[in-house]
């Protein structure tokens, strides 16, 4: 049975630039559009999430680097010269909040959304305010002098940069530019997700379609 | 034997034959790069940085491995230092990426190997404490020390109080565990 065509988050394939991908075989992003922005989450989302906290252990924190994709994600950090035990990759990070609040609390619909596509894909997730995109996304290296909006001083050259066809908007896995992020304002969410070697094209599909499932719910 | 040299024979330094100086003919060209069986390369600083991600890969796997069987220990350091990010790595930062985790796997070996024997000492004298609670008299012995989690402890002590002791009657009392994070009520 075919499913409703807004249900179906077909997810787009991005761009990465030939430095990235000669260096980094398997990187890659992919991204999908929900005709919603964030605000607060309903019922229904919220005890999704306390069924999800009910069901996420400390036992699975601890073991969460072992599992194959939470693996992969370290070893991209240690790659491009981030710490993951200071800069946490992003399921360790919820695993943690998790720990942290006694629960996977509530903070709107797409940051519930993102917290389940995490925790049951493994896979990062980011969003931007899909009106604010000019073509499609994918991953570059800042130029010399580049800028980033909302910042006064230029970004170091070299750093990886997710980034739409005119302009960066945000770092891997750090700050966005300011006017991009997915705010009040929003009417459509560009939920993106990052691949890397020994992460599977299907996990990256699932992260997507979980997010914006429950986005829409 | 007549065919052997004598020690005062033998000169004392090796004398090295002087060496005629090269001379090339006056029409003499080195031979040209396509006749010469050589391959150039390009100084391979892609490959030595895929060698090193990988060298990086499987370690990272062994420290999650090593983080995984260490818990519930607690005070063991199992953070590696980062260059910062996110960029692409030169090989010397790679390599000292690589050599930190290599360090910190050593040490979290050493730290575990150690930790795990002075358990294993506790677990026997737990053995015997069980056994024999009043050759161990008030001897206390908790869940943390024998490498495992939660609460609980073991602790010798004498049956009914005082009269125990005058009698000699002792017993292990386990405890019950953690504390209620909320109380009884």
């Amino acid at each position: 049975m075919a499913l409703p065509e807004e249900w179906e988050a077909a997810p787009e394939p991005g761009w990465v630039a030939p430095v990235l991908a000669e260096e980094f075989p398997g990187l890659g992003i992919a991204s999908t559009v929900v005709a919603c922005g964030s605000g607060r989450s309903p019922a229904a989302l919220r005890e999704r999430l306390r069924e999800l906290s009910n069901r996420f252990h400390g036992s699975h924190a601890v073991m969460l680097r072992q599992r194959p994709i939470p693996w992969a994600y370290r070893v991209f950090f240690r790659h491009i010269g981030l710490d993951p035990d200071q800069t946490r990759t992003p399921v360790e990070q919820v695993a943690l909040d998790r720990m942290h609040d006694g629960g996977f609390k509530s903070r709107g619909v797409l940051e519930d959304a993102i917290t389940i596509a995490t925790i049951e894909s493994g896979v990062a997730l980011t969003a931007f305010d899909a009106d604010m995109l000019q073509g499609r996304l994918g991953l570059r290296l800042l130029e010399p002098g580049e800028r980033f909006a909302g910042r006064r001083s230029a970004m170091p050259e070299g750093t990886i940069a997710i980034a739409d066809e005119s302009r960066s908007l945000a770092i891997l896995f750090g700050k966005m530019a300011e006017g991009v992020e997915v705010g009040r304002r929003t009417k459509r969410t560009a939920l993106v997700a990052i691949g890397l070697k020994g992460v599977p094209d299907i996990a990256l599909e699932e992260a997507l379609w979980l997010g914006a499932s429950a986005m829409r719910a | 034997m007549a065919e052997l040299l004598s020690g005062d024979e033998l000169p004392e330094v090796m004398v090295v034959p002087e060496e005629a100086p090269l001379e090339l003919p006056p029409d003499w060209q080195p031979p040209s790069v396509e006749h010469l069986e050589t391959e150039f390369v390009e100084n391979d600083d892609l490959g030595a940085r895929r060698d090193l991600r990988i060298q990086i890969a499987r370690m990272e796997g062994e420290l999650g491995e090593l983080f995984g069987s260490a818990f519930p220990r607690m005070g063991i350091e199992f953070g590696v230092a980062a260059p910062g990010g996110p960029r692409v790595l030169s090989v010397d930062e790679l390599e000292r990426v690589r050599d930190s985790l290599a360090a910190r796997l050593q040490d979290v070996r050493g730290e575990l190997h150690d930790r795990t024997q002075v358990e294993e000492c506790y677990r026997e004298r737990l053995e015997h404490l069980v056994a024999e609670p009043g050759a161990h008299r008030w001897v206390r012995i908790s869940n943390e020390d024998i490498g495992e989690p939660g609460c609980r402890h073991w602790h010798s002590r004498p049956r009914w109080g005082p009269l125990g002791l005058l009698l000699n009657w002792w017993r292990v009392k386990v405890s019950s565990g953690c504390p209620l994070a909320m109380g009884r009520g």
